[in-house]
């Protein structure tokens, strides 16, 4: 069977289809109900991995996958956190010294407005 | 190229003891094609390419001290005479999943060896992914008419607009040439291409794997760009 590729019943492609629409309308659902802050940044990232998650797991067929090709293509991507950690870190450094060296934002948006 | 990999003889082991195995046995570590475990180390390092954009926007907008432009009044669009956020951005989003829906089962198709289902499930991802880059084309030349460019916007930080058109273009730029790899794939299996090399429809998996990959961007997209 190894050899024949990857084949599964059509019924677990259907199910992730639907539940990738009904996810999709769940976060698109977040902009709409107007959450803020945290619980908005909670929403939107959890529903963004349930999507990514049954995308690479079912259609992508990772889940069949043997782990010695999962840990090769999944492990280095986990890198990343560094990346974004040290970028975080970085950002916030540049925009304090902005506000030093520079004082606050004298921006007057147009339209649309702003909050 | 798959007999080798079960040249091995013993039977493979699951879990960790395979993974021992598949690495320390004298044979091919990766038991997959090699065209499939090529595309996913493509994939991979798209995987970085993105992530130094959308880190880098997410670095320009921590340090911008100018107010970022609200997504969800920037993307929303008048229908019917109501202003709905992000209206474009769901549907594009809908549209995306769909062809993902039906480039699944174009593979499935494929391992069944039923070429005509295979040949229009690929064309109905195809099209599907056309449309997807035409709103974009369309979201673009909106955005551009209100002055959004590059270096500055009428509605906030300058960055959102380098930052917009870097993210979203080199999207579009995969979905294009998505589209084209896969009307590519289509028309050989259609023609009988594969049949005269053993009936092996496992490059159907692999366009596969850069249709859903494309997919899975736009999730992160939507995420961290639109939603945020």
């Amino acid at each position: 069977m190894a050899a024949e590729g990857q084949q599964h019943p059509l019924k677990i492609y259907y199910m992730v289809w639907i539940l990738l629409f009904v996810v999709s309308f769940f976060s698109y659902m977040v902009d709409i109900l107007e959450f803020h802050g945290m619980t908005r940044w909670t929403l939107i990232i959890v529903f963004m991995l349930v999507k990514a998650g049954f995308i690479i797991a079912i259609f992508m067929h990772m889940k069949w996958e043997r782990l010695a090709f999962k840990i090769a293509i999944l492990g280095p991507p986990v890198a990343i956190l560094v990346l974004i950690s040290l970028m975080s870190l970085e950002g916030g450094y540049v925009e304090n010294s902005r506000i030093q060296n520079y004082g606050e934002s004298t921006f007057e948006a147009e339209t649309p407005g702003h909050h | 190229m798959s007999e080798a990999v079960l040249d091995s003889g013993a039977a493979e082991a699951p879990g960790t003891k395979g993974l021992v195995e598949d690495w320390a046995r004298d044979k091919q570590v990766f038991g997959v094609p090699w065209g499939k475990a090529m595309m996913w180390i493509f994939l991979l390092s798209d995987t970085f390419i993105f992530s130094c954009f959308i880190v880098g926007y997410m670095s320009v907008r921590i340090a911008s001290t100018d107010p970022w432009p609200v997504p969800s009044e920037v993307f929303a669009l008048t229908m019917f005479g109501h202003s709905i956020p992000l209206v474009l951005i769901a549907i594009m989003t809908f549209i995306l999943i769909t062809s993902s829906g039906t480039m699944a089962l174009a593979v499935n198709m494929g391992y069944r060896k039923d070429r005509k289902k295979t040949f229009w499930l690929m064309v109905a991802t195809a099209v599907l992914g056309a449309s997807f880059v035409s709103m974009q084309a369309f979201e673009w030349s909106k955005l551009i008419s209100e002055g959004v460019r590059p270096w500055a916007n009428p509605f906030g930080a300058a960055q959102f607009g380098s930052s917009f058109f870097m993210i979203t273009g080199f999207h579009g730029l995969h979905v294009s040439a998505g589209v084209i790899y896969l009307l590519v794939i289509a028309f050989r299996v259609k023609n009988g291409f594969y049949e005269k090399r053993g009936g092996n429809y496992e490059i159907v998996e692999i366009t596969g794997l850069y249709w859903h990959f494309v997919d899975l961007v736009w999730v992160f997209i939507f995420a961290f760009f639109y939603l945020w």
